[in-house]
Formats: C-alpha cells, sequence, structure tokens
C-alpha cells in the first residue's frame, strides 16, 4: 500500500518510513502540516498517518480540510494526547483511528493495513455476509458457524471475536483494536484478558484440526490465516 | 524585583482611602445628593420670592385703585389728605404724590433714581425716606401711575423683609449643604478605612502565602458579609491548591522511586546483553525483554497521565447518557474467562435500566480495575474460603453503586484512604507485578463523576464500590 506520513519530528518519521518500507509499504514523508496537505491532496494514497501537533496546520484542521474538499482517504491521527475526550475530538474531525504516543510499531502497522484495506473495500461495496478461511465458514446472517462441514457452537461474544478475525483474515489485529471493535471499550487491557477470550474461541476452532488457523504474532496480537504446509 | 517595585510603592493612608472603591462610591453618592438638595432648595428659595412679589405687587395695585378713586372722587386734596394719614401709619407702604413737573407735594419717600418719575409703571430699586438722613438708601418695589390733570402718584412696599426672608433661606441652604458634605465625607472616611483594612489584611495574608507559606489563610471576621464570603472561598481555593500541590509532590516523589527501578532494569539487561549475549537467539531474547519491560513503563505513563487528567478536569464534554448495569455485565464478561483461569467464579448482578450522565468509557476501565484487582488478589483465598468475585450494579441513593467483591485478603481499615493513592502498593502486594496506580485511576474516575470509592470489608476479603451519582453536583 502508499502511504503518507505527516509528522514534524525527524526522527520519528525516519524510523516509521524505514519500518513501513520494510513491511513491504510504499512510504511519503511531509514534515509539516501545510506540505502534507499539499501531498495528500495530490497523491493518491492508502492511508494518510497524521500527527496531531504539527507545525504551519496541525492535524485536527488539516484532516477536516481534507474532508471538506471531499477526499475521503482514511486517516490515522498519532498523538501524544491519549485521553478519551482527544480521542472522540480527533474521529469527529474526521479522522478513522486514532493511536496514543507512545505505540507500539505492530499495533500502528496493524491498524494501517486494516483502514487501507477497508478503504479498498469501501466504494459502493457492501460488507460481504459470510466469511471464509479455509475449511471455516462464518454465516453473518444465520450466525452459523462450521469447519470442514461441522458446526461450531459459539457464544455471542465468541462469534463477533471471529467475525472480526475473519473479516480481517490475513490481517494481524491487535489486543487493543479487538477489545475496541468486539467490546467497544477504548482502554489499555493491562492484563491478558483478551488472551484468554481468543484461547477459549481457539480451543473452539482449532482442536482436533491438523492445521490451526489463528495464530498469535508475537509482539503484535493475532491473525487468521490458512498457513500453507511448510514444505521441508 | 524592579518590575514589581512600582505598583507597589507604599501610598499614604490619605492616598489609598482616595482610591478606596467605598470611598470613591460615597463621594459620589454624597455629590448627586448634594445636587438635589441644591435643586430642592433652590426652587423652594425661588418660589418663596417669587410668591411674596406677587404679594406686594397686588397691594401696591389695590393701593393705587383706591387712592385713584379718591383723587376721581374728591380731586388733589382729597389725595393728599388720604396719602399724609396713611404715610404715617405703622408699617405703612411708600407713597409720594408730585406735580406733573415732577415737584413733591405729599409722601413719606424723600427720592428716587431720576427718570423713574417720568415713566409710569413698575419699578425694582433704591428709594429714600423722608424721616431718614440723607444718606441711608433702602430697596422697594414702586409704580408709578399718572393721575388726570398730569400728577404723578408713586405707591411702594419695602422689600427689606422680603430680602431678610431670603437671605435666611440663602444660609439654611448653605449650612445645611456643608452638614450634608461633611457627614458624607466623614462617613465614607469611616466605611472606606473599615474596608480598607480588612482589605489591606487580605492583601498582606495573600502576600505571605504567595511567598511560600501555603499553610496561611485568611482571616474570617465571622460578619458573614461579602468580604468573609471571599475569604471563606480564597481559603477553600487554597486547601484545594494546597492538596493538588501536595499531590503533585507525592507524585514526582513516587516517580522518581517506582519509575527508577524499572529504568535501571531495563537498562541493566539492555547492558549485560551488550556484554554477554554471543547469540542472535540471545540477543533476540534480551530485546524482547527491553521491550517488554519499556511497554510495561509506558503503560504506567498513560496510567499517570490519565489520572493527571482526570484529577485536573471538571466533567468534560464527552459526558453521554448510558447504562451502567450494561457496562458492568461487559466488563464482567471481559474478564471471566480470566477469572475461571485462576479457578474463580465471577457473577455479575445488575439492575436493569442504571440510566447515567457519565464517560462510558472511564467507568468501564475503571471497573474492569476493580475486576482486575478482585482477580489479582481474590486467588489468595484463605483455604475453604469460597473462590468467588461478585460484581453487582445497583441503585442507591440517588447514585450507581457498581460493587466488587472478593475473598482475598482485603485490605486492613487503617491503609483503606491510602491505597487510592496513586503508586500505594501494600507490602503484601510488593511481589506481584502492577504499579499501584489501578485504585487511583479508580478513584479518580469516582472524582471525576462527582462521586466516591468505598472499600469495605467483604468478611472476609474486600467490597470495593464505585458510587456514581445519578445527578452531578
Amino acid at each position: 500500500m502508499r502511504l503518507l506520513i505527516i509528522e514534524d519530528d525527524r526522527e520519528a518519521a525516519a524510523y516509521l518510513v524505514k519500518a513501513f518500507r520494510e513491511a513491504g509499504h510504499a512510504v511519503d514523508h511531509a514534515g509539516d502540516g501545510l506540505d502534507g496537505y499539499a501531498l495528500a491532496r495530490e497523491g493518491d494514497y492508502d492511508v494518510l498517518i497524521v500527527d496531531r501537533m504539527l507545525p504551519k496546520l496541525d492535524g485536527l484542521s488539516l484532516v477536516r480540510s481534507l474532508r471538506e474538499q471531499g477526499i475521503a482517504t482514511p486517516v490515522l491521527i498519532l498523538s501524544a494526547l491519549g485521553q478519551v475526550d482527544d480521542r472522540v475530538k480527533g474521529l469527529r474531525a474526521g479522522g478513522d483511528d486514532y493511536l496514543p504516543k507512545p505505540y507500539a510499531f505492530s499495533e500502528l502497522l496493524a491498524r494501517t493495513e486494516v483502514l487501507a484495506r477497508r478503504r479498498a473495500a469501501a466504494p459502493g461495496q457492501t460488507e460481504a455476509t459470510a466469511y471464509r478461511v479455509g475449511d471455516l465458514e462464518l454465516d453473518r446472517l444465520s450466525h452459523r458457524v462450521t469447519r470442514a462441514g461441522r458446526e461450531i457452537v459459539l457464544q455471542p461474544r465468541e462469534f463477533r471475536l471471529l467475525e472480526y478475525l475473519m473479516r480481517h483474515a490475513g490481517q494481524v489485529v491487535t489486543r487493543t483494536m479487538l477489545l475496541e471493535h468486539v467490546w467497544d471499550y477504548h482502554f489499555d487491557p493491562q492484563t491478558n484478558v483478551i488472551d484468554v477470550h481468543v484461547s477459549r474461541l481457539r480451543s473452539k476452532i482449532d482442536r482436533g484440526f491438523e492445521h490451526p488457523l489463528i495464530h498469535t504474532v508475537r509482539g503484535a496480537g493475532y491473525v487468521i490465516r490458512l498457513d500453507e504446509p511448510h514444505v521441508t | 524585583m524592579t518590575r514589581e517595585s512600582a505598583p507597589d510603592r507604599p501610598l499614604t493612608r490619605i492616598g489609598k482611602i482616595f482610591r478606596t472603591t467605598a470611598f470613591k462610591l460615597s463621594l459620589a453618592y454624597l455629590m448627586l445628593f448634594a445636587l438635589l438638595a441644591s435643586l430642592g432648595l433652590g426652587y423652594v428659595a425661588w418660589n418663596a420670592r417669587r410668591v411674596l412679589d406677587d404679594q406686594i405687587v397686588s397691594t401696591i395695585d389695590a393701593e393705587i385703585n383706591g387712592l385713584s378713586e379718591q383723587y376721581t372722587a374728591g380731586g388733589l386734596r382729597r389725595l393728599i389728605a388720604v396719602v399724609e394719614r396713611r404715610a404715617q401709619e405703622p408699617g405703612a407702604s411708600l407713597y409720594l404724590v408730585t406735580t406733573p413737573a415732577g415737584e413733591h407735594i405729599v409722601g413719606n419717600v424723600s427720592r428716587v433714581p431720576s427718570g423713574v418719575l417720568s415713566q409710569p409703571g413698575q419699578y425694582d430699586g433704591p428709594y429714600g425716606r423722608r424721616s431718614e438722613a440723607e444718606g441711608e438708601e433702602h430697596r422697594a418695589i414702586m409704580r408709578v401711575y399718572t393721575l388726570a390733570g398730569g400728577f404723578r402718584l408713586l405707591v411702594g412696599r419695602d422689600t427689606e423683609e422680603r430680602d431678610r426672608l431670603r437671605a435666611a433661606i440663602g444660609n439654611t441652604f448653605g449650612s445645611s449643604l456643608a452638614l450634608v458634605v461633611l457627614l458624607g465625607v466623614v462617613g465614607g472616611w469611616f466605611v472606606a478605612s473599615r474596608v480598607l483594612k480588612r482589605v489591606d489584611d487580605m492583601t498582606e495574608t495573600t502576600r505571605t502565602i504567595m511567598a511560600g507559606d501555603l499553610d496561611g489563610r485568611l482571616r474570617v471576621a465571622g460578619t458573614g458579609d461579602e468580604l468573609d464570603r471571599l475569604a471563606q472561598n480564597l481559603n477553600l481555593m487554597l486547601e484545594r491548591i494546597g492538596e493538588l500541590m501536595r499531590g503533585m509532590k507525592e507524585v514526582s516523589d513516587n516517580i522518581a522511586h517506582d519509575l527508577k527501578t524499572p529504568l535501571t532494569r531495563l537498562r541493566n539487561r539492555a547492558d549485560e546483553a551488550l556484554r554477554t549475549a554471543d547469540s542472535p537467539d540471545a540477543l533476540r531474547m534480551a530485546i524482547e525483554g527491553v521491550i517488554e519491560d519499556s511497554d510495561g513503563l509506558i503503560r504506567v505513563f498513560n496510567a499517570l497521565l490519565t489520572i493527571a487528567r482526570l484529577e485536573a478536569g471538571s466533567a468534560p464534554e464527552t459526558f453521554r447518557r448510558f447504562d451502567a448495569g450494561a457496562v458492568a455485565r461487559e466488563v464482567a464478561e471481559l474478564y471471566e474467562p480470566l477469572a475461571e483461569e485462576k479457578g474463580l467464579s465471577l457473577t455479575v448482578t445488575a439492575e436493569p435500566d442504571l440510566q447515567l450522565d457519565g464517560n462510558r468509557e472511564l467507568v468501564g476501565q475503571a471497573l474492569a480495575n476493580l475486576i482486575d484487582n478482585a482477580i489479582k488478589y481474590g486467588g489468595d483465598a484463605a483455604e475453604g474460603a469460597p473462590r468467588e468475585i461478585v460484581v453487582d450494579a445497583a441503585r442507591a441513593d440517588g447514585a450507581v453503586r457498581l460493587r466488587v467483591a472478593d475473598r482475598g485478603p482485603g485490605i486492613p481499615e487503617a491503609e483503606r484512604g491510602r491505597v487510592l493513592d496513586r503508586f500505594i502498593r501494600l507490602d503484601a502486594a510488593r511481589s506481584r507485578p502492577g504499579f499501584g496506580l489501578g485504585l487511583s485511576l479508580v478513584n479518580a474516575v469516582a472524582r471525576l463523576h462527582g462521586g466516591r470509592v468505598e472499600l469495605a470489608d467483604n468478611a472476609p476479603g474486600l467490597a470495593a464500590a464505585l458510587i456514581l451519582p445519578l445527578k452531578i453536583a
């Protein structure tokens, strides 16, 4: 995907540019709000990563201006202000996601990829009514989950957890993303509460099957995908 | 210091009083009152004079009418006789009859300014009396009338009495005005210096407080007036500032102490890896440990920032209506698998429709902290005690009470107030992960919502309750 990072701190920006390139993405960088605004208007980006406090034009005004111009590129706002009301302000200004500093790069990468995917799927397309990963199927209308044709009974929350994982199949989702989208709370789950939920789900989905579908990504989160059998 | 010296220059006492609001106000009122009094008294004086003059003029007119009738009926002789008689009566009017050429025939007036007699009409001015010496002058209102045959008749009234009355009114007017001004100035002075004394005291006290004596308080006179209320409010403000300052100091002390430990550990880990790690795997392990440690530190900073922001803020605009019972169920459901993994049962009961104005996210996080603690410590239940955590949301006295009760070791009564502070970890908890910020965050959330945290004995165990008022005071 093609990214634009608008961040005035040189060191932070250089780190992000390098890290995103290593993850296989094309990255442009703007050092202040006005440059960023100009680049964002001209270039065709999948996601904009915007620091909230920028010289010349602050992040929230930048996003607001872009939205007024009808530019709907997904925006992830980075901010040292991590409180609930700042988050609300960021989203109200037209941001699509909000990540308080300091953050783990894995968290930023996961969220950015989800935003890019959402954009690719967005125009006029309705949400799929069923998801499939390997032999695992989830029907959103009948709330039925089957693996290899065998029905799996899930609790409502487990169903939503699996639904979120499968919607982002192949993408890493972090613990905070799960807490946000499955439980609708935006705080840092200090303990391993989410892990316990995932392992419960995993025991229902993967137990007794040769190829597990739910994978833990160290230092990042979880991903659901069909791993190609390793050739040894 | 030099910058401040100009407004601080000592004023003389009088200069100070002139500057006080009380004195300025009394001066303004005084001037207004003096103006109104002058207008009133002036009107009285003017009116009195008008009435007196009218009376004099009409008396003169009546006499002229009478005398001219006598003249018409009895000729000059009769007129002279009547005038002569009347002129001798006590308190008499002034009379003068002259020939057409102006020669005096009869009357008690010896002279009038030249030209008066030749012009018929009214005249207000000096005259001389026949009975008195040449130099003496009086004033009168006179009227000159030309009789048939060219004879002139002058009739007048002395205005001495009228002028005396006017002078008396003028005197009264002047002295009462002087009295009003004097009383006003003295009264204003008295009020101003009394107020000034108290304001000066307050200024003096605030100055010592600014100089660093944060325990100083303003004196409250006990009169319950505006200045007293001001002093009380300032004292409350000082109290709150002092509280915040103590909190700040405590935080910085605690940060110094409790953050230095993990920072040192992090540094040592990196240092050791640099010195001893000889394989990529060992380096990897070390770096992962470093990241884990720094994540922990970031968490502490985030929690500290959140608490500081919450404590600094009043009810923010993010408050929305939400169902506290639903939050209790959701958060309990979030933690239920974790509790089960620790061999604890977690049950939740919530009254329906516990609508509340507040920040759902923060209340959720506070409740999560309480449940997290209950799981952390509830696992230490004594042999035979039930391994259970009970979450319960209910209405209680105009508030919603979100209560988390465990069967762990509990918190001794003496320590319960202290654990709500930042970084306080009781000795029993020192060996566990955590930074002692959980309960202080709960406390900050409660205060933001105008509520409080209650810690009680669950016999055995701890019952922690988040009390959130339905109406924010």
